[in-house]
């Protein structure tokens, strides 16, 4: 393990960003999201949840696909794609948003792999950032996530006068060595001290004694069928706030743009919560609010699972509890269909 | 530059026929004069008009056609209508081919054979028919019933009276909604003529066509007492990736586009009631 003194932390981040992208969360009006680290933007590794997820590292919001040149009958397929992604660090991803990068590799890396994702993917190195103190609206132990360990390919903690810094493999090790003029070694105290002082307050989260059990594969109908689901979405609005900032909701749509030199065919995020997601010429298999709330959530809760092995498409981060402006959200559904444990 | 799924290559039209008021079936090749891709029966292609934008068709002609594809298309919608007013030699953008085809080989094989299809729901069903016209020692007795609103309406006719009537140990029964000057044939809808026909239920049995259709028909083969494991159907939903990951066609935990389009009633029987 290694550490570095919190003063020095703008050393290391021009030091990385020397050889590749720095992404990280900057306060912006009044607002800390990832963005590209510069000299003199302000970094925020204590704010704990980042307004939208950092998933746009490699899933952006919108992404030109590809060009088509139309000329009198003929159409031309463009190629708009670079060959080679820059490398990118990304410094301070919280353990719930780590595991959403699983949930989202399990889509987009799986046959046919996606490769607009994957080229941005792998030019990624993953820096993550122990939680020491997490809110009420946590829940991440729920689906099994520890947030004081977060996977990555480095893991780091910030504790007193310190970030403490651990390479958890090759990618890690590498980045490692490039910043070791900047890091010192140090012993695991500090770290395992601040690990079993978060534990305590996570047995202390409102939100930790939710009960997933009911939710799989073999109960899809039955939950489905709940007449509880009325109810529940009852009040939502369709506003699609709970699908842009949540880490793991993935849904895109692809879209066509003239211009002058051609179309750009691009793809930008979507929601299953909008009235048209589903429409199409001949009619809508989703006409109700209703219906598109419960796929939300079933999608989520049991068919993602059904299909990745019992691996949940929620990490718990609590973004669509804070967001919601209806006060809607999954830790609702969770109590009302599933329960808590007593 | 990397192969991406997303990423459509150029048909060309090289043949356009109007078969009823609203269906035209388009012939597709590659650049090259050749076929654009290879594909099974009930599989399914995204065609898309740049700037327009893309959709999804079943492929209508036979795997065992080596030269071109077609697609039968209902204009209905934003690309079905710029697709309907082109010109053979237009160049498209194609992309596929997606979904799990009909069991041709696995379980039709050797079996009675009874399709079913309303409107353009042929349009699948010509690709698995024909199939089975080619390799036709391989299969039992086949039965076609095929209705329309009107006989203005039945899609290519020309082929099924020319062709399919004139199979070896095949029938073929259309019918038409409303009665009309110059058709002597069967007058009523599917699900109705269908019993009347009497067709044996230990056939394989495929639906294709409106909902409507789809539900009052099985209904009818499961009175004559058909088995849900033996009877197959395609389902559409709409779609924009066709590989699984835009998450918009999906029934439950399966999506039509990957999972699909072709689906046992059985198997349906176990997903949500969403389509």
């Amino acid at each position: 393990m290694y550490r570095i003194k919190k003063t020095d932390l703008n050393a290391l981040y021009a030091a990385i960003a020397k050889t590749s992208g720095l992404f990280i969360p900057i306060r912006r009006a009044d607002e800390v999201n990832f963005a590209v680290w510069g000299e003199g933007k302000e970094v925020s590794l204590e704010t704990l949840k980042t307004v939208k997820s950092p998933k746009n590292a490699f899933f952006p919001q919108t992404e030109n696909m590809m060009k088509f040149k139309t000329e009198g009958k003929s159409v031309e397929v463009v190629d708009i794609r670079t060959e080679d992604k820059r490398p990118f660090v990304v410094f301070g991803v919280k353990a719930c948003d780590v595991k959403a990068f699983e949930v989202l590799d399990r889509v987009f890396l799986a046959e046919p792999v996606d490769t607009f994702y994957q080229s941005r993917r792998n030019a990624i190195t993953v820096v993550s950032l122990a939680c020491s103190r997490p809110e009420e609206s946590c829940f991440c132990t729920a689906f099994g996530i520890d947030p004081t360990a977060p996977e990555g390919d480095v893991t780091t903690w910030l504790d007193g006068e310190y970030l403490y810094w651990r390479a958890n493999n090759q990618k890690g090790e590498a980045l490692t060595e490039k910043l070791a003029s900047l890091l010192e070694k140090c012993g695991e105290e500090a770290v395992e001290a601040q690990r079993s002082q978060t534990k305590e307050i996570l047995k202390r989260l409102p939100l930790a004694a939710l009960d997933l059990s009911r939710f799989k594969e073999e109960n899809l109908n039955e939950l489905f069928n709940d007449p509880r689901w009325a109810e529940l979405s009852e009040a939502c609005l369709g506003c699609g706030a709970c699908t842009f900032v949540c880490p793991t909701c993935q849904c895109f749509d692809i879209r066509d743009f003239k211009t002058n030199s051609g179309v750009i065919r691009y793809r930008c995020w979507d929601s299953c919560m909008y009235s048209d997601f589903t429409l199409m010429a001949h009619g809508n298999s989703r006409t109700t609010q209703m219906q598109r709330y419960r796929q939300r959530f079933m999608h989520k809760l049991v068919y993602y699972p059904a299909q990745n092995g019992g691996l949940y498409s929620c990490v718990g981060c609590g973004r669509c509890v804070n967001k919601c402006p209806q006060n809607l959200n999954i830790v609702k559904v969770i109590k009302t269909l599933g329960g808590e444990k007593s | 530059m990397n192969f991406d799924a997303l990423i459509p290559k150029i048909g060309v039209i090289t043949d356009i026929r109007k078969d009823t008021h609203d269906v035209k079936t388009f012939r597709v090749v590659g650049t090259d004069g050749k076929k654009p891709f290879e594909h099974l029966p009930g599989q399914c292609a995204m065609l898309s008009v740049p700037g327009v934008g893309e959709a999804m068709f079943s492929i209508t002609s036979s795997p065992t056609n080596r030269e071109y594809m077609e697609f039968s298309i209902k204009k209905c919608g934003c690309v079905t209508d710029v697709l309907h007013s082109m010109e053979v030699g237009q160049q498209i953008a194609i992309r596929g081919p997606y979904g799990r085809n009909f069991p041709v080989e696995e379980e039709f094989k050797g079996k009675d054979l009874l399709f079913i299809a309303g409107g353009i729901g042929l349009a699948p069903l010509r690709s698995v028919i024909n199939y089975v016209r080619h390799y036709r020692a391989n299969y039992g007795k086949i039965v076609i019933v095929y209705g329309a609103r009107s006989k203005d309406d039945l899609v290519d006719i020309d082929e099924i009276k020319n062709e399919w009537m004139k199979e070896v140990n095949t029938e073929v029964y259309l019918t038409i909604d409303r009665a009309q000057e110059g058709w002597e044939g069967n007058v009523g809808f599917v699900p109705a003529y269908v019993k009347e026909i009497g067709v044996d239920p230990s056939m394989t049995a495929v639906l294709c066509g409106p909902p409507v259709m789809i539900k009052f028909t099985l209904q009818g083969l499961l009175e004559l007492g058909f088995e849900k494991s033996r009877v197959y159907t395609t389902l559409e939903l709409r779609m924009k990736c066709g590989v699984g990951k835009c998450g918009r066609c999906n029934v439950g935990d399966k999506f039509v586009c990957k999972d699909g389009p072709v689906f046992r009633m059985d198997e349906l029987d176990e997903l949500p009631d969403e389509y």
